[in-house]
């Protein structure tokens, strides 16, 4: 496997004749040329949560991610912006291993969440998703009532001893979320039938109720309305002084709007990571800005 | 309007978003260039003792203002519709800025018509207007140049600019001293070489509009903001 090969560039990745694989080569100014694993900008940090260094991602024959490495701060809200396919999603979903599931998925490099290897045979993967946990792009409550989706993580990890500490935990996490004013009369109705955002938010209550150190958002705003996603972003700027977040948007907006540093993915290489206002008022690469700007993507 | 696959705002996959960008742009340098006539007009005003022309200055400075407003509420039409980022948002933001420049340098063009009618009226023999010319073609000549940098984003020329300034202060500083030995030589030439101090400092100020639009384009070109720095500072942001 020749994941670790350093110095390619895509042009020759693209017609590689050993692996005989196609990434496809989007519109993109032609004398652009990235080199693999050479990320601009300000990828590392001091003491971080995650150390992530040489990461590769293959779906069979396919690499989706490219000798990435990365560091993610604590208390830090970063975020993944890239065109569609450009692995940005892959390489959030290794952060707690949701592509074990994905059998043809080969994961190489080292990831490191507090100095401890997450791809390690030792590692508990069910603790790992505890302590970094995910929301999805599509609120996916379960159909449950409101107080049993919340109620979920904590009684499965046996967090509560007694049902008024699980009470404490559902109020403390629906109020973290913002949700808790519209909620308390209502905890024992349907989760499904409250609105989109009050579910995307009952997702984040329920994934805060279980005391993760990160939370991974994957497009958490693309399914709700601009009062909604001003909600979970006003929620993302309050949790970040507990957590670190991850957040993966096609809303460079949003990026703009709610994160520290920005990471541009393109093609599965990682090619620029800068604060964000530098980001979007000067960024240091030709494709982030040709992708900001809306020149291609 | 300029050949888009020539123009960087040109190449976003929303045509209409070129089209509002190289609008903005075009019609920026429109007013310049209004502008930039406004000035050489109120000059050869004043020294051709040419009232009517002076007059026509004045009048014409209605439609510089106008060419702001309108200006100003494309670029926030942009802003609001586009939300531009990194160069497009640069060039935005400069131009409101730079509009503000140009506003101004057509507000002391309309200083100098004021007192080319006033010293016309009066009908004396001229006094220091040689150096109201010398100094007037250099600034212009900055403000032409300025305005040609930005079209071209030429951040090298828009240092050129930046260093230019020094010169102009010094032209000013020489024209003050002579208008003063003037003064000194017989007190009845007071008033009339007052008037022509202030022609002076306006197109002093005209030349410091141009600095300003230089640095403006330094901004959008690379990106960082070389106000209030030394020229030593903006030459090592423009070698980068």
């Amino acid at each position: 496997m020749n994941t670790m090969n350093p110095k390619i560039s895509s042009e020759a990745d693209g017609q590689s004749v050993e692996s005989g694989e196609a990434v496809p080569l989007r519109e993109q100014p032609e004398e652009t040329i990235i080199e693999e694993g050479k990320t601009v900008g300000k990828p590392f940090a001091d003491n971080p949560k995650f150390k992530l260094r040489n990461v590769s991602v293959a779906y069979g024959k396919d690499r989706a991610i490219k000798d990435i490495s990365l560091d993610i701060g604590r208390n830090e809200v970063i975020s993944f912006i890239g065109p569609s396919g450009c692995g940005k999603s892959t390489f959030l979903r290794c952060l707690n291993r949701m592509n074990d599931s994905i059998d043809i998925c080969r994961i190489t490099g080292q990831l490191m969440l507090e100095d401890e290897d997450i791809y390690s045979s030792k590692r508990d993967v069910v603790e790992l998703r505890a302590r970094v946990g995910m929301v999805f792009q599509k609120p996916n409550p379960f159909p449950k009532s409101i107080y049993d989706n919340v109620a979920y993580g904590p009684r499965i990890h046996g967090l509560a001893n007694r049902k008024s500490e699980l009470d404490d935990i559902v109020e403390n996490s629906l109020r973290k979320a913002g949700l808790w004013n519209e909620a308390k009369d209502r905890l024992d109705s349907v989760a499904t039938g409250m609105s989109g955002g009050q579910q995307q938010r009952l997702c984040i209550a329920r994934a805060i109720a279980v005391s993760p150190e990160v939370i991974l958002m994957d497009e958490p705003c693309s399914a709700l309305d601009p009062i909604a996603t001003a909600r979970v972003e006003e929620l993302i700027s309050e949790m970040s002084e507990s957590y670190t977040i991850v957040i993966v948007t096609h809303s460079m907006q949003q990026a703009a709007r709610v994160s520290h540093r920005t990471a541009y993915f393109h093609l599965g290489h990682l090619v620029e990571v800068n604060e964000t206002n530098k980001v979007f008022t000067s960024p240091e690469h030709d494709l982030t800005e040709s992708y900001i700007t809306g020149r291609f993507g | 309007m300029p050949d888009k696959k020539d123009d960087v705002y040109g190449d976003h996959i929303s045509h209409t978003f070129n089209d509002e960008l190289m609008n903005l742009k075009s019609e920026f340098l429109e007013m310049g260039g209004l502008v930039e006539s406004q000035v050489d007009r109120a000059i050869t005003a004043l020294v051709d003792n040419d009232g009517h022309l002076a007059d026509e200055v004045r009048a014409t400075d209605k439609k510089v203002d106008k060419m702001e407003i309108e200006l100003d509420e494309e670029a926030t039409l942009i802003l609001a519709r586009r939300q531009p980022t990194a160069r497009d948002l640069r060039l935005v933001v400069a131009v409101i800025k730079m509009v503000s420049d140009l506003e101004r340098v057509g507000d002391e063009a309309k200083k100098i018509a004021k007192f080319a009618i006033k010293l016309s009226e009066e009908g004396q023999a001229p006094r220091g207007y040689v150096e109201v010319r010398h100094i007037g073609n250099h600034v212009l000549a900055m403000l032409h140049d300025a305005l040609d940098a930005f079209a071209r984003l030429d951040s090298e020329q828009a240092l050129r600019i930046m260093k230019e300034d020094k010169r102009v202060d010094e032209e000013y500083q020489a024209a003050t001293r002579t208008l003063l030995t003037f003064m000194m030589e017989d007190t009845r030439n007071i008033s009339r070489c007052m008037s022509v101090m202030w022609i002076l400092r306006a197109l002093e100020r005209v030349g410091d509009h141009a600095c300003n639009i230089a640095e403006n384009v330094i901004f959008m070109v690379k990106g960082e903001d070389v106000r209030h720095t030394p020229v030593e500072e903006a030459e090592k942001v423009v070698g980068r």
